[in-house]
Formats: structure tokens, C-alpha cells, sequence
């Protein structure tokens, strides 16, 4: 049991349990699960247009397990939509709106795409519906705080204090 | 952790020894390249249904940006086809290195000798790079502008100046490729202080003389040095991933400006590619429309003016917290190394972002090159809207913050070192106080 402290102290000062510690708080920051948000079981209707080559509203924001209909209406050329995760898809053309109802269960930032070949930029063609607040940003952030706190922080001293334990240097 | 020294096993150093394998990867690349100009040309002009486009810029780019320059340095500088047909010219045969007979072209010239061409290289793709990424056409002629003007080039100038000097992919890998595993090193240096003919030098198309390789930026990892040292004293090792940090050589103004310039395009691409902002894409695809103007603009003034101006400030103030005595221009120069973990870890994460969701063109591509409805692997229809997998994203956010991590580090250790580094200005300056 002696060992313990000196296990520790060991593990404070080598390199590569400094990423070890990195990489699990990394996976805590990354995965720990926050209470879910209070449900709000409203109906919420959303006109989107679709146009060569961007989706109007760009952003959309809706809470936690509203009822959200999407109607797509293309001004232009064909255009579809398609929302990451929940798998909806829908295609319009112009003057045949399209529209589809979904239960945001799933809190996130989702990204919308054009599921119909529309032209050179269709590829690009995206936009963003986001449902209660924006954690993978905040998870992101902080995991970046983390990676510059530790990398300011100071390695050569406990070096030193190994050498104590292991004289002839026996690890 | 030492590095691993890959030509002390015989076959690897046979391998690199010999021209046939080298040789036939090129060979094999170039007949690839001519093909992706060809479909450009002619095939579908739908970016999503050509093989040059999808090859170009989805699968070519993720593999430089995701492997070869990361893992491999400048590797794909020794595959390259842009310079082979200028090289093979300037050699007088295919299977040649540099000798009495070959082409003596011009040196560079000495103004030149600097990372401002690509600089502007890039600037213009980041003005046109929309066009160019969607447009197969566009991507053809670019391909075939830059593979006539190396062969151009080639038979103008000595060496491989194109590469060093005006590639914009050779300016990106020269700047990245320091922080890479792969490093061609002499083994016994003694050795090479009385071997006169110093035939490596005189071999290398990239005019490097590997005894005084200080950084792997400008080499081209062709193994002709190996292949002509008669000692056998050349050797290809593995370092630890960016060691070059720990004691970086010293930048050039020009090559922070490129680190700069690259570190925001990398940002701005981001914003453009994947970001929500239907009226920037359209901006940056209507080339000379108001809103165009409006984009190159901004742009300009990001990438020359906005961002090297906080930086300057940023590191100019850093050593001045530690009494440094730096000149702006110094400080500006001294932390640059701390701008390639972080470009190169933007870029990664960007393609990371931008090819996971664009693999699914891939096989339909390769099914119907020319986009003329052919099916010669059955894969046409298989075009999929793609959407960013939850480890992708995940991958992405680690990406970025251990970059944020090796640059604070690497800033921190700059810092600590300014004291050794410029002692006389440091006590100069507080003769006053
Ligand atoms: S030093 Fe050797 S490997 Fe590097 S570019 Fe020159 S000849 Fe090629
Ligand atoms: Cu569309």
C-alpha cells in the first residue's frame, strides 16, 4: 500500500499520463450527460424556402420536444431537405411545398442539407436547426480551456522529486 | 523517445534505394492526373458528377491533408505529377538524377526566394476556391496551368523551383511538413566533411545539402541523396511527431505570413463549406458580383490586415511579459513555429468535417467518371445526402483543442527560452531602467 503515493506522484510527472488524464477528462467534458431539458409540448409550424443554394430561415431554433411541422417550399429549381439524425426528408418542387412533422426529442445542433442534386454549390447547400442550447459548443470550449490550462502548466519540477524514489533509476 | 531509423532494415532501404517502385507509383499517379484533366474537360459539368472534381477535392485533398502531410511531410512531393514531365526534361531521361549532362537552367531569383508567391497562390483560392472546387472545368485548367507552368519552369530554371517556390501545395506541405515523423538525416557527419564531391548536394532537386538539414521543410523525401551517396551514409528516420517544436528553426517573415494566411483560410473556408450562410456562398460563387467584391474584400483585409495585426500585437505583448526586448518584427517572427500546430490542426479538422459527409460521391464517381450515365461499377445511384457522424464531430473538437494544446505549449516554451536566445538585447534594454 506504501506504493500508492509514489504511484501517484509517478503518474503526475510522466509524460504520458499527462495525455492520460487529457484524454479522459477530454471523454468526460465530451460525454458526460446533462439532465434533460423540461419538455415543452407545443406545436410549432416552420415554413423553409429553399432557393439555389441556401435554406431561409438558415438557423432555426426550436425547444426540447416540441411538435415541429416543416413545410418546404422551393422558389427556384427542385430542392430537398434532409435533417441529420432524425432522418426527415422531404423534396419540393417548385409550387408543390412539401411538409413533414417531427418530435424534437433529441436536444442538439443539427445540420439541414439539400437531398436533391440542385446545381454546382448543391453539396454546400445547408443549414442549421439547433434544439435547446448549443452544448456540443460549450463542451467543445471548455475542452479547449482544458487543453491550454494544461499545457501552461509547469512538468519539469516533479521530474526532480522522481529521482528521489528511484536512486539508481530501477522503475 | 529516439527516432526510428527505417533504412537500417535492408529490404526499406532497398526499396528506396531502387527507382522502379518511385517510378511506378508516378507513373501511375501522372497517367491518373491526365485522366482527371481529361474528365474535367470533357466530362459532366455537374462538380458532383465528375471524377475531377470529386477526386481533386474531396479525395486527393483529404488524403494530403489527412495523411500524407500530417504522417508523411512533404511524401506526396515525391509522388507529385505537377513537376515530373519538367524534372524528367531537365534530367534528360526518366530514370536519371541530376548529373554533368543534365539541363543547366537558371537559379531562382534571389527575390524571390521566399514564401510570397504561394501567399498570393493562396489568396486567390481563397477568392476563386468555390469556383474551383465546383467547377470541373476549372479545376482542369488549373490542373493543367500548374502542370505547364512547372514544366515551363523546369526547363527555365535549376532544380525544382516551381515547388519551392510558387506551389501552393508545396507552400502549405514546406510549412506542416515540420512537424512530420519522416527526416532524411546524414548518419556519420564526419564522413561527410571530406567527401568533397558532396554528390548529394549535388543530386538533390530541391538544392538541399542534407548534412545541414535543420528542418524537413524543403525536403522532397525523393531519396535521391540516398540513392547517390557512395557511402551509404544518407538515411530516412521517423521522428517523434513534432519535435521540430521543442527547438524550431527560425522563421521568416514571409513564412508567418503564410502560417497566418493559412491558419484564416482555414477559418473562413470552415465558414463558407460548412457553415448555414446562404448569402456567402452565393457571394463567393458569383465571381465580380457586388457581393464578391464585398467577400474578396473582407477577405483581404482578414487575411492581411485583421489577423497578422493581432497576432503581431498577441506575441508582441507576450514578450514583453517577460521582458523579452523583442522588436515587433522579432516577436512576430520568434512565436511563428506556435502557428503550425494550430493551422495544421484547423485544416485537419475542417477536411475532417468536409470529406466525412462527401465520401458517399466516391464510388458513384469512380462508377461513372465522366458523368455521361455509365455504370461500370453498378455504384452510379448511390449518392447519399450524407450527415456528420457524432464521432466525427467529437473527433474534430479533439483535434482542435490538442492543437490549442501543442501551440500553448510550444508558446510557453518559446517564452522560457527568450532569455537564451537574445541576451544582449535583453540586458541592453534594461541598462536604461
Ligand atoms: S535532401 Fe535528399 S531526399 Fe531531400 S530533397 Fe534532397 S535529395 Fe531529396
Ligand atoms: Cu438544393
Amino acid at each position: 500500500m506504501k506504493y500508492i503515493p509514489v504511484m501517484v506522484q509517478r503518474l503526475a510527472s510522466s509524460r504520458r499520463s499527462v495525455y492520460l488524464i487529457f484524454i479522459s477528462a477530454a471523454a468526460i467534458i465530451l460525454g458526460i450527460p446533462v439532465p434533460p431539458p423540461a419538455i415543452s409540448a407545443t406545436e410549432r409550424y416552420i415554413r423553409v424556402e429553399a432557393s439555389m443554394y441556401r435554406f431561409s430561415p438558415e438557423q432555426i431554433f426550436v425547444s426540447p420536444g416540441e411538435r415541429v411541422t416543416i413545410e418546404l417550399v422551393a422558389t427556384d429549381v427542385k430542392h430537398g431537405l434532409y435533417l441529420d439524425d432524425y432522418g426527415l426528408s422531404l423534396e419540393a418542387e417548385p409550387g408543390q411545398p412539401a411538409r413533414e412533422t417531427f418530435v424534437a426529442t433529441r436536444p442538439g445542433v443539427y445540420r439541414l442539407r439539400c437531398s436533391v442534386p440542385c446545381g454546382n454549390l448543391h453539396p454546400f447547400m445547408l443549414g442549421k436547426l439547433q434544439i435547446g442550447p448549443n452544448l456540443a459548443l460549450l463542451r467543445g470550449s471548455l475542452l479547449g480551456a482544458m487543453a491550454i490550462i494544461i499545457a501552461l502548466f509547469p512538468r519539469s519540477a516533479p521530474q526532480m522529486s522522481r529521482q528521489k524514489h528511484f536512486p539508481n533509476g530501477t522503475d | 523517445m529516439a527516432p526510428i531509423e527505417l533504412t537500417r532494415f535492408s529490404q526499406i532501404y532497398s526499396l528506396l534505394h531502387s527507382r522502379w517502385p518511385q517510378f511506378i507509383l508516378r507513373a501511375l499517379i501522372l497517367a491518373g492526373f491526365m485522366f482527371t484533366i481529361l474528365s474535367g474537360l470533357w466530362g459532366s459539368q455537374v462538380g458532383s458528377h465528375n471524377f475531377a472534381t470529386i477526386f481533386v477535392w474531396i479525395a486527393w485533398w483529404s488524403a494530403l491533408k489527412l495523411f500524407f502531410i500530417p504522417i508523411g511531410g512533404r511524401t506526396w512531393c515525391s509522388i507529385c505529377p505537377l513537376p515530373l514531365l519538367g524534372e524528367w526534361l531537365q534530367n534528360r531521361g526518366i530514370l536519371r538524377s541530376r548529373d554533368a549532362q543534365c539541363l543547366h537552367g537558371k537559379s531562382w531569383p534571389r527575390a524571390w526566394r521566399n514564401a510570397w508567391i504561394p501567399v498570393v497562390s493562396f489568396l486567390l483560392v481563397g477568392w476563386f476556391g468555390v469556383i474551383i472546387l465546383t467547377s470541373p472545368r476549372t479545376t482542369a485548367f488549373v490542373l493543367l496551368g500548374l502542370f505547364v507552368l512547372a514544366t515551363l519552369l523546369g526547363l527555365i530554371y535549376e532544380r525544382r523551383a516551381f515547388c519551392r517556390y510558387i506551389c501552393p501545395v508545396g507552400g502549405f506541405s514546406g510549412l506542416y511538413t515540420r512537424l512530420a515523423p519522416p527526416a532524411i538525416r546524414v548518419s556519420n557527419t564526419t564522413l561527410c566533411t571530406i567527401h568533397i564531391e558532396k554528390t548529394c548536394y549535388n543530386v538533390c532537386p530541391w538544392g538541399q545539402y542534407p548534412l545541414a538539414l535543420k528542418t524537413s521543410g524543403n525536403c522532397g523525401l525523393c531519396m535521391e541523396c540516398l540513392r547517390a551517396c557512395p557511402y551509404q551514409n544518407i538515411s530516412l528516420s521517423l521522428r517523434p511527431w513534432g519535435i521540430e517544436l521543442s527547438s524550431p528553426p527560425k522563421m521568416r517573415v514571409d513564412e508567418v505570413f503564410l502560417a497566418l494566411v493559412m491558419l484564416t483560410t482555414a477559418g473562413v473556408d470552415a465558414a463558407i463549406f460548412l457553415g448555414p450562410w446562404g448569402a456567402l456562398k452565393s457571394a463567393t460563387y458569383t465571381v465580380g458580383s457586388p457581393g464578391w467584391w464585398i467577400f474578396a474584400t473582407a477577405f483581404l483585409l482578414l487575411v492581411l490586415g485583421i489577423v497578422p495585426a493581432f497576432y503581431a500585437l498577441t506575441t508582441w505583448i507576450a514578450q514583453r511579459i517577460r521582458k523579452g526586448g523583442l522588436s515587433p518584427k522579432s516577436s512576430f517572427t520568434y512565436y511563428g513555429p506556435i502557428l503550425l500546430p494550430l493551422g495544421l490542426m484547423a485544416w485537419i479538422a475542417f477536411t475532417l468535417a468536409f470529406a466525412s459527409t462527401k465520401l458517399s460521391y466516391l464510388l458513384p464517381v469512380l462508377s461513372d467518371p465522366l458523368g455521361w450515365g455509365w455504370n461500370l461499377l453498378g455504384l452510379t445511384n448511390h449518392i447519399s445526402t450524407g450527415q456528420t457522424p457524432l464521432l466525427s464531430s467529437a473527433l474534430q473538437t479533439l483535434i482542435l483543442a490538442g492543437g490549442a494544446m501543442i501551440a500553448t505549449k510550444t508558446a510557453r516554451e518559446l517564452s522560457r527560452s527568450l532569455y537564451e536566445s537574445i541576451p544582449c538585447s535583453y540586458s541592453l534594454l534594461h541598462l536604461p531602467g
